[in-house]
Protein backbone atom coordinates (compact mmCIF):
# COMPACT_ATOMS: atom_id res chain seq x y z
CA UNK A 1 0.00 0.00 0.00
CA UNK A 2 2.87 2.26 -0.41
CA UNK A 3 2.22 5.80 -2.01
CA UNK A 4 3.61 6.25 -5.62
CA UNK A 5 4.33 2.71 -5.93
CA UNK A 6 1.38 0.93 -7.30
CA UNK A 7 1.64 1.48 -11.00
CA UNK A 8 -1.28 -0.83 -11.55
CA UNK A 9 -3.78 0.48 -9.66
CA UNK A 10 -6.44 3.24 -9.90
CA UNK A 11 -5.90 6.10 -7.47
CA UNK A 12 -7.61 9.42 -6.68
CA UNK A 13 -6.57 12.33 -4.63
CA UNK A 14 -8.63 13.70 -1.80
CA UNK A 15 -7.98 16.53 0.01
CA UNK A 16 -7.99 16.50 3.76
CA UNK A 17 -6.37 19.52 6.29
CA UNK A 18 -2.88 19.90 6.82
CA UNK A 19 -3.27 19.39 10.24
CA UNK A 20 -5.19 16.18 10.19
CA UNK A 21 -2.48 14.61 8.27
CA UNK A 22 -0.52 15.82 10.55
CA UNK A 23 -2.26 14.26 13.23
CA UNK A 24 -2.20 10.58 11.01
CA UNK A 25 1.38 11.47 10.59
CA UNK A 26 2.12 11.47 14.46
CA UNK A 27 -0.82 8.53 14.96
CA UNK A 28 0.71 5.80 12.75
CA UNK A 29 4.24 5.94 13.65
CA UNK A 30 5.67 2.37 14.19
CA UNK A 31 1.93 1.20 13.82
CA UNK A 32 1.86 -1.53 10.17
CA UNK A 33 0.46 1.65 8.54
CA UNK A 34 3.19 2.91 5.99
CA UNK A 35 1.33 6.47 5.08
CA UNK A 36 -1.13 8.50 5.62
CA UNK A 37 -3.11 7.91 2.43
CA UNK A 38 -3.28 3.48 4.20
CA UNK A 39 -4.43 4.96 6.96
CA UNK A 40 -7.62 6.90 5.82
CA UNK A 41 -8.13 4.30 3.20
CA UNK A 42 -8.63 1.75 5.97
CA UNK A 43 -10.86 4.04 8.36
CA UNK A 44 -13.18 4.74 5.67
CA UNK A 45 -13.25 1.34 4.71
CA UNK A 46 -14.57 0.11 8.27
CA UNK A 47 -16.32 3.00 8.63
CA UNK A 48 -18.25 2.54 5.60
CA UNK A 49 -18.23 -1.60 6.28
CA UNK A 50 -19.97 -0.51 9.42
CA UNK A 51 -23.13 1.04 8.00
CA UNK A 52 -23.94 -1.11 5.48
CA UNK A 53 -27.26 -2.79 5.81
CA UNK A 54 -28.36 -6.10 6.51
CA UNK A 55 -30.07 -7.48 3.53
CA UNK A 56 -32.91 -9.82 3.50
CA UNK A 57 -33.18 -13.14 1.45
CA UNK A 58 -35.68 -12.84 -0.56
CA UNK A 59 -37.59 -16.48 -0.90
CA UNK A 60 -41.17 -17.39 -2.07
CA UNK A 61 -43.08 -19.44 0.37
CA UNK A 62 -42.56 -21.65 -2.16
CA UNK A 63 -39.64 -22.17 -2.53
CA UNK A 64 -38.26 -21.82 1.09
CA UNK A 65 -40.69 -24.82 2.04
CA UNK A 66 -38.71 -26.64 -0.41
CA UNK A 67 -35.62 -25.99 0.71
CA UNK A 68 -36.72 -27.05 4.06
CA UNK A 69 -37.78 -30.36 2.70
CA UNK A 70 -34.45 -31.03 0.90
CA UNK A 71 -32.55 -30.19 4.24
CA UNK A 72 -35.21 -32.88 6.52
CA UNK A 73 -34.62 -35.40 3.76
CA UNK A 74 -30.74 -34.88 3.95
CA UNK A 75 -30.78 -35.22 8.25
CA UNK A 76 -30.05 -31.17 8.78
CA UNK A 77 -33.62 -30.17 10.05
CA UNK A 78 -35.82 -32.29 12.25
CA UNK B 1 -26.87 -12.88 9.86
CA UNK B 2 -24.41 -11.02 7.35
CA UNK B 3 -25.24 -10.19 4.11
CA UNK B 4 -23.71 -11.83 1.47
CA UNK B 5 -20.37 -10.35 0.23
CA UNK B 6 -21.05 -7.56 -2.30
CA UNK B 7 -24.81 -7.37 -0.59
CA UNK B 8 -26.32 -10.09 -2.90
CA UNK B 9 -26.66 -13.92 -3.01
CA UNK B 10 -25.35 -14.21 -6.77
CA UNK B 11 -28.06 -16.81 -8.32
CA UNK B 12 -27.24 -17.67 -11.88
CA UNK B 13 -29.36 -20.96 -12.74
CA UNK B 14 -31.20 -21.44 -15.77
CA UNK B 15 -32.05 -25.44 -15.91
CA UNK B 16 -34.27 -24.66 -19.21
CA UNK B 17 -31.57 -23.56 -21.19
CA UNK B 18 -30.94 -25.48 -24.32
CA UNK B 19 -27.58 -26.17 -25.23
CA UNK B 20 -28.27 -28.31 -28.27
CA UNK B 21 -26.62 -26.05 -31.14
CA UNK B 22 -23.84 -24.26 -28.64
CA UNK B 23 -19.67 -25.49 -28.64
CA UNK B 24 -18.81 -27.68 -25.82
CA UNK B 25 -16.02 -27.19 -23.91
CA UNK B 26 -14.79 -30.61 -21.55
CA UNK B 27 -13.09 -28.73 -17.69
CA UNK B 28 -12.10 -30.72 -14.97
CA UNK B 29 -13.64 -31.30 -12.18
CA UNK B 30 -12.04 -28.58 -10.12
CA UNK B 31 -13.04 -25.86 -12.84
CA UNK B 32 -16.72 -27.35 -12.73
CA UNK B 33 -16.70 -27.04 -9.13
CA UNK B 34 -16.21 -23.62 -9.17
CA UNK B 35 -18.52 -23.29 -11.96
CA UNK B 36 -21.46 -24.11 -9.51
CA UNK B 37 -19.56 -22.20 -7.22
CA UNK B 38 -20.21 -19.05 -8.60
CA UNK B 39 -23.62 -20.21 -10.16
CA UNK B 40 -24.84 -20.26 -6.12
CA UNK B 41 -23.12 -17.71 -5.25
CA UNK B 42 -20.60 -19.03 -2.99
CA UNK B 43 -18.38 -17.06 -4.52
CA UNK B 44 -20.60 -14.05 -4.46
CA UNK B 45 -20.03 -11.48 -5.96
CA UNK B 46 -18.56 -13.14 -8.76
CA UNK B 47 -21.17 -13.81 -12.09
CA UNK B 48 -17.77 -15.95 -13.82
CA UNK B 49 -14.59 -16.11 -14.30
CA UNK B 50 -12.61 -12.67 -14.01
CA UNK B 51 -11.82 -10.52 -16.72
CA UNK B 52 -8.46 -8.64 -16.60
CA UNK B 53 -9.48 -5.72 -14.54
CA UNK B 54 -10.56 -7.53 -11.88
CA UNK B 55 -7.60 -10.27 -12.53
CA UNK B 56 -4.95 -7.59 -12.05
CA UNK B 57 -6.92 -5.84 -8.92
CA UNK B 58 -6.98 -8.93 -7.29
CA UNK B 59 -2.93 -9.55 -7.83
CA UNK B 60 -1.86 -6.32 -6.66
CA UNK B 61 -4.50 -5.40 -4.18
CA UNK B 62 -6.10 -8.32 -3.20
CA UNK B 63 -9.65 -6.03 -3.93
CA UNK B 64 -11.94 -6.88 -7.08
CA UNK B 65 -11.79 -3.88 -9.23
CA UNK B 66 -14.87 -2.40 -7.43
CA UNK B 67 -12.58 -2.24 -4.11
CA UNK B 68 -14.26 -5.39 -2.31
CA UNK B 69 -11.93 -7.79 -0.86
CA UNK B 70 -10.96 -10.94 -2.76
CA UNK B 71 -7.79 -12.43 -2.79
CA UNK B 72 -7.61 -15.20 -4.79
CA UNK B 73 -8.18 -15.37 -8.65
CA UNK B 74 -10.79 -17.11 -10.36
CA UNK B 75 -9.66 -17.62 -13.43
CA UNK B 76 -10.65 -20.19 -16.22
CA UNK B 77 -7.28 -21.00 -18.67
CA UNK B 78 -7.87 -21.96 -21.88
CA UNK B 79 -6.01 -22.27 -25.13
CA UNK B 80 -8.61 -23.35 -27.89
CA UNK B 81 -10.17 -21.89 -30.85
CA UNK B 82 -12.65 -19.38 -29.43
CA UNK B 83 -12.86 -15.82 -29.34
CA UNK B 84 -14.91 -12.85 -27.43
CA UNK B 85 -18.45 -12.47 -27.90
CA UNK B 86 -18.50 -16.26 -28.37
CA UNK B 87 -21.24 -18.17 -26.34
CA UNK B 88 -19.84 -21.48 -24.76
CA UNK B 89 -20.96 -24.81 -22.77
CA UNK B 90 -18.31 -25.79 -20.08
CA UNK B 91 -19.34 -29.16 -19.40
CA UNK B 92 -17.38 -31.25 -16.00
CA UNK B 93 -16.95 -35.12 -16.03
CA UNK B 94 -19.26 -34.70 -13.41
CA UNK B 95 -22.13 -33.59 -15.61
CA UNK B 96 -22.10 -29.94 -14.33
CA UNK B 97 -22.98 -28.02 -17.64
CA UNK B 98 -23.06 -24.56 -17.72
CA UNK B 99 -22.74 -21.87 -20.31
CA UNK B 100 -20.15 -19.26 -20.63
CA UNK B 101 -20.18 -15.84 -22.26
CA UNK B 102 -16.48 -15.25 -23.33
CA UNK B 103 -16.09 -11.35 -22.75
CA UNK B 104 -12.31 -11.21 -22.68
CA UNK B 105 -9.13 -13.34 -23.78
CA UNK B 106 -6.06 -12.03 -22.10
CA UNK B 107 -2.58 -13.28 -21.62
CA UNK B 108 -1.10 -13.08 -17.88
CA UNK B 109 2.68 -13.49 -16.74
CA UNK B 110 2.88 -16.62 -14.40
CA UNK B 111 5.64 -15.50 -12.21
CA UNK B 112 3.91 -12.52 -11.29
CA UNK B 113 1.21 -14.70 -10.69
CA UNK B 114 2.75 -16.72 -8.51
CA UNK B 115 4.73 -14.32 -6.44
CA UNK B 116 1.81 -12.06 -5.52
CA UNK B 117 -0.54 -14.91 -4.45
CA UNK B 118 1.50 -17.50 -3.19
CA UNK B 119 4.67 -15.45 -2.40
CA UNK B 120 7.43 -17.82 -4.06
CA UNK B 121 7.87 -18.80 -7.17
CA UNK B 122 9.31 -22.22 -6.02
CA UNK B 123 7.80 -24.90 -8.20
CA UNK B 124 7.79 -27.47 -5.38
CA UNK B 125 4.82 -25.43 -3.98
CA UNK B 126 1.58 -27.21 -4.88
CA UNK B 127 0.15 -23.84 -6.02
CA UNK B 128 3.13 -22.61 -8.66
CA UNK B 129 3.01 -26.28 -9.80
CA UNK B 130 -0.22 -26.02 -10.63
CA UNK B 131 -0.06 -22.76 -12.25
CA UNK B 132 3.34 -23.59 -14.48
CA UNK B 133 0.98 -26.15 -16.04
CA UNK B 134 -2.02 -23.77 -16.35
CA UNK B 135 -2.94 -22.70 -20.56
CA UNK B 136 -1.09 -19.65 -21.44
CA UNK B 137 -4.46 -17.52 -21.50
CA UNK B 138 -7.37 -16.62 -19.34
CA UNK B 139 -10.92 -16.34 -20.49
CA UNK B 140 -13.27 -14.01 -18.48
CA UNK B 141 -16.77 -13.56 -18.72
CA UNK B 142 -20.41 -14.49 -17.03
CA UNK B 143 -21.38 -17.87 -16.43
CA UNK B 144 -24.74 -19.92 -15.99
CA UNK B 145 -25.47 -22.95 -15.08
CA UNK B 146 -27.53 -24.78 -16.66
CA UNK B 147 -27.06 -28.52 -15.19
CA UNK B 148 -25.54 -29.60 -11.88
CA UNK B 149 -23.01 -31.86 -11.50
CA UNK B 150 -23.63 -35.58 -9.83
CA UNK B 151 -21.04 -36.39 -6.78
CA UNK B 152 -20.17 -38.94 -4.19
CA UNK B 153 -20.96 -36.58 -1.23
CA UNK B 154 -24.00 -34.78 -2.24
CA UNK B 155 -25.74 -35.34 0.85
CA UNK B 156 -23.30 -32.99 2.57
CA UNK B 157 -23.38 -30.19 -0.62
CA UNK B 158 -25.39 -27.35 0.76
CA UNK B 159 -25.65 -24.45 -1.36
CA UNK B 160 -25.55 -20.77 0.71
CA UNK B 161 -29.16 -20.27 0.42
CA UNK B 162 -30.28 -23.31 2.26
CA UNK B 163 -27.46 -22.85 4.86
CA UNK B 164 -28.83 -19.66 5.20
CA UNK B 165 -32.54 -20.87 5.72
CA UNK B 166 -30.68 -23.70 8.08
CA UNK B 167 -29.20 -21.37 10.21
CA UNK B 168 -32.41 -19.19 10.52
CA UNK B 169 -34.23 -22.11 11.06
CA UNK B 170 -32.33 -23.54 14.00
CA UNK B 171 -32.58 -20.00 15.18
CA UNK B 172 -28.85 -19.46 15.14
CA UNK B 173 -27.25 -16.07 14.57
CA UNK B 174 -24.01 -16.32 15.79
CA UNK B 175 -22.26 -18.64 13.50
CA UNK B 176 -18.65 -19.51 13.76
CA UNK B 177 -17.02 -21.58 10.41
CA UNK B 178 -14.30 -24.23 10.84
CA UNK B 179 -12.49 -24.50 7.63
CA UNK B 180 -10.92 -28.31 7.38
CA UNK B 181 -8.86 -30.29 4.83
CA UNK B 182 -8.62 -33.04 7.81
CA UNK B 183 -9.60 -35.65 10.28
CA UNK B 184 -10.00 -34.19 13.55
CA UNK B 185 -7.63 -34.96 16.17
CA UNK B 186 -8.20 -33.09 19.94
CA UNK B 187 -6.59 -30.19 18.96
CA UNK B 188 -8.84 -29.29 15.87
CA UNK B 189 -12.26 -30.48 18.54
CA UNK B 190 -10.98 -27.55 21.55
CA UNK B 191 -10.85 -24.77 18.75
CA UNK B 192 -14.51 -25.65 17.78
CA UNK B 193 -16.07 -26.15 20.85
CA UNK B 194 -13.71 -22.91 22.34
CA UNK B 195 -15.26 -20.59 19.61
CA UNK B 196 -18.56 -22.51 20.33
CA UNK B 197 -19.07 -21.83 23.82
CA UNK B 198 -19.52 -18.17 22.41
CA UNK B 199 -21.68 -18.41 19.81
CA UNK B 200 -25.12 -20.11 18.87
CA UNK B 201 -23.69 -22.91 16.28
CA UNK B 202 -20.74 -24.38 14.73
CA UNK B 203 -20.08 -24.51 10.28
CA UNK B 204 -17.36 -27.87 10.05
CA UNK B 205 -17.03 -27.13 6.87
CA UNK B 206 -14.23 -29.67 4.93
CA UNK B 207 -13.47 -28.58 1.57
CA UNK B 208 -13.39 -31.35 -0.98
CA UNK B 209 -11.76 -31.37 -4.17
CA UNK B 210 -8.20 -31.53 -5.88
CA UNK B 211 -5.74 -32.06 -2.76
CA UNK B 212 -1.96 -33.16 -2.25
CA UNK B 213 -0.72 -36.79 -2.19
CA UNK B 214 -0.41 -37.86 1.21
CA UNK B 215 -3.84 -35.52 2.19
CA UNK B 216 -6.39 -37.74 3.53
CA UNK B 217 -9.37 -38.92 1.53
CA UNK B 218 -12.51 -36.95 1.38
CA UNK B 219 -14.63 -39.83 2.48
CA UNK B 220 -12.23 -40.22 5.42
CA UNK B 221 -12.39 -36.96 6.65
CA UNK B 222 -16.31 -37.05 6.37
CA UNK B 223 -17.38 -40.20 7.60
CA UNK B 224 -14.22 -39.24 10.72
CA UNK B 225 -16.52 -35.99 11.23
CA UNK B 226 -19.88 -37.99 11.37
CA UNK B 227 -18.26 -40.26 13.80
CA UNK B 228 -16.78 -37.14 16.07
CA UNK B 229 -20.13 -34.89 16.05
CA UNK B 230 -22.30 -38.45 16.73
CA UNK B 231 -20.57 -38.81 19.93
CA UNK B 232 -19.39 -35.75 21.16
CA UNK B 233 -21.04 -32.47 19.83
CA UNK B 234 -24.63 -31.35 20.51
CA UNK B 235 -26.89 -32.16 17.37
CA UNK B 236 -28.43 -28.79 17.77
CA UNK B 237 -24.88 -26.96 17.75
CA UNK B 238 -22.86 -28.31 14.44
CA UNK B 239 -23.87 -28.40 11.12
CA UNK B 240 -21.25 -30.12 8.75
CA UNK B 241 -21.33 -29.83 4.93
CA UNK B 242 -19.11 -29.66 2.31
CA UNK B 243 -17.24 -27.11 0.15
CA UNK B 244 -16.37 -28.02 -3.30
CA UNK B 245 -13.23 -26.41 -4.61
CA UNK B 246 -9.73 -27.25 -4.80
CA UNK B 247 -7.07 -26.34 -1.86
CA UNK B 248 -4.69 -23.36 -3.69
CA UNK B 249 -2.26 -23.70 -0.69
CA UNK B 250 -2.00 -19.62 -1.01
CA UNK B 251 -1.93 -19.37 2.89
CA UNK B 252 -2.57 -15.72 4.31
CA UNK B 253 -4.49 -14.72 1.12
CA UNK B 254 -6.48 -18.35 0.96
CA UNK B 255 -7.47 -17.56 4.75
CA UNK B 256 -9.38 -13.87 3.42
CA UNK B 257 -10.71 -16.28 0.55
CA UNK B 258 -12.08 -19.24 2.94
CA UNK B 259 -13.35 -16.54 5.43
CA UNK B 260 -15.27 -14.29 2.87
CA UNK B 261 -16.60 -17.86 1.26
CA UNK B 262 -18.24 -18.87 4.59
CA UNK B 263 -19.58 -15.42 4.95
CA UNK B 264 -21.74 -16.03 1.96
CA UNK B 265 -22.80 -19.24 3.70
CA UNK B 266 -24.53 -17.02 6.26
CA UNK B 267 -21.79 -16.93 8.62
CA UNK B 268 -20.61 -13.90 11.08
CA UNK B 269 -17.62 -15.68 12.78
CA UNK B 270 -14.19 -18.15 10.90
CA UNK B 271 -11.67 -20.03 13.33
CA UNK B 272 -8.00 -19.17 11.89
CA UNK B 273 -5.47 -21.52 12.98
CA UNK B 274 -1.76 -22.08 12.81
CA UNK B 275 -0.63 -21.87 9.49
CA UNK B 276 -4.24 -21.78 7.56
CA UNK B 277 -3.77 -22.54 4.22
CA UNK B 278 -0.27 -22.99 4.09
CA UNK B 279 2.27 -26.00 2.92
CA UNK B 280 5.92 -27.00 3.89
CA UNK B 281 7.28 -23.50 5.40
CA UNK B 282 6.17 -20.95 2.73
CA UNK B 283 4.61 -18.98 5.55
CA UNK B 284 5.00 -17.44 8.95
CA UNK B 285 2.80 -19.67 11.47
CA UNK B 286 0.70 -16.73 12.11
CA UNK B 287 0.84 -14.52 8.86
CA UNK B 288 -2.70 -16.01 7.85
CA UNK B 289 -3.75 -13.99 11.24
CA UNK B 290 -1.95 -10.72 10.27
CA UNK B 291 -3.79 -9.99 7.31
CA UNK B 292 -6.66 -9.64 8.24
CA UNK B 293 -5.47 -6.05 9.58
CA UNK B 294 -5.99 -4.64 6.07
CA UNK B 295 -9.60 -6.11 5.45
CA UNK B 296 -11.32 -3.90 7.88
CA UNK B 297 -14.31 -4.34 5.41
CA UNK B 298 -14.36 -7.96 5.24
CA UNK B 299 -17.63 -8.56 7.23
CA UNK B 300 -17.05 -11.86 8.82
CA UNK B 301 -14.85 -11.39 12.12
CA UNK B 302 -11.88 -14.11 12.34
CA UNK B 303 -11.07 -16.00 15.45
CA UNK B 304 -7.62 -16.57 15.76
CA UNK B 305 -6.55 -19.45 18.09
CA UNK B 306 -3.41 -20.87 18.79
CA UNK B 307 -2.77 -24.33 18.70
CA UNK B 308 -4.32 -25.98 21.65
CA UNK B 309 -2.08 -29.02 23.38
CA UNK B 310 -2.14 -31.12 26.76
CA UNK B 311 -0.77 -29.95 29.75
CA UNK B 312 -0.04 -33.14 32.11
CA UNK B 313 -0.10 -29.70 35.13
CA UNK B 314 -2.98 -28.43 34.38
CA UNK B 315 -4.30 -31.88 33.52
CA UNK B 316 -6.44 -30.27 30.50
CA UNK B 317 -6.67 -29.28 26.95
CA UNK B 318 -4.90 -25.87 26.81
CA UNK B 319 -2.83 -23.34 24.72
CA UNK B 320 -0.05 -20.65 25.06
CA UNK B 321 -2.34 -18.50 26.45
CA UNK B 322 -3.77 -20.28 29.34
CA UNK B 323 -0.94 -22.56 30.93
CA UNK B 324 1.66 -21.29 32.69
CA UNK B 325 3.87 -24.18 32.68
CA UNK B 326 6.94 -25.45 30.44
CA UNK B 327 7.38 -27.34 27.51
CA UNK B 328 7.80 -30.54 29.22
CA UNK B 329 4.91 -30.88 30.29
CA UNK B 330 2.96 -30.96 27.06
CA UNK B 331 1.90 -32.95 24.45
CA UNK B 332 1.58 -31.51 21.53
CA UNK B 333 -1.05 -32.60 18.64
CA UNK B 334 1.25 -33.32 16.10
CA UNK B 335 -0.58 -34.29 12.91
CA UNK B 336 2.69 -35.77 11.17
CA UNK B 337 2.78 -37.86 14.29
CA UNK B 338 -0.89 -39.35 14.34
CA UNK B 339 -0.62 -39.73 10.65
CA UNK B 340 2.58 -42.17 11.50
CA UNK B 341 0.80 -44.04 14.02
CA UNK B 342 -2.11 -44.53 11.99
CA UNK B 343 -0.20 -45.57 8.92
CA UNK B 344 1.58 -48.29 11.11
CA UNK B 345 -1.83 -49.60 11.95
CA UNK B 346 -1.08 -48.41 15.43
CA UNK B 347 -4.33 -47.18 17.31
CA UNK B 348 -3.51 -42.86 18.66
CA UNK B 349 -4.16 -42.67 22.11
CA UNK B 350 -7.19 -41.26 22.99
CA UNK B 351 -5.41 -37.86 24.63
CA UNK B 352 -4.98 -37.10 21.15
CA UNK B 353 -8.09 -38.87 18.89
CA UNK B 354 -11.02 -39.57 19.70
CA UNK B 355 -11.15 -43.72 19.50
CA UNK B 356 -14.15 -43.50 17.43
CA UNK B 357 -11.98 -41.04 14.87
CA UNK B 358 -9.89 -43.48 14.97
CA UNK B 359 -11.12 -46.59 14.32
CA UNK B 360 -13.06 -45.06 11.19
CA UNK B 361 -9.65 -44.05 9.87
CA UNK B 362 -8.32 -47.30 10.51
CA UNK B 363 -10.84 -49.19 9.36
CA UNK B 364 -9.33 -48.13 5.72
CA UNK B 365 -6.92 -50.25 3.86
CA UNK B 366 -5.17 -46.58 2.59
CA UNK B 367 -6.93 -43.47 3.93
CA UNK B 368 -4.53 -40.94 1.97
CA UNK B 369 -4.89 -39.61 -1.51
CA UNK B 370 -2.38 -41.31 -3.42
ZN1 LIG C 1 -0.21 -26.14 32.08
Amino acid sequence: MTEGKEEKGKYTTVSIPTPLAEKIKKRIEGTGFNSISSYVTYVLRELLASMEEEEEEAFSKEDEEKIKERLRALGYLD
Amino acid sequence: MPAPHGGKLIRRVDENKNIDDIEKIKVSRDLAHDLENIAYGVFSPLEGFMCREDFESVLHHMRLANDLPWTIPIVFDFDGNIKEGDEVALVGENGTVAIMNIEEIYSYDKKEYAEKVFRTTDIAHPGVKKLTEMKEKLVGGKITLVKEGKEEFDKYYLKPYETRILFKEKGWRDIVAFQTRNVPHIGHEYVQKTALTFVDGVFINPIIGKKKKGDFKDEVILKAYDALIEHYYLKDRAVLAILKTEMRYAGPREAIFHAIVRKNFGCTHFIVGRDHAGVGNYYGPYDAHEIFNEFPDLGITPIFFKSFFYCKKCGGVVNEKICPHDKEHHVYYSGTAIRKMLMSGEMPPETMMRKEVAEIIMSYDNPFVD
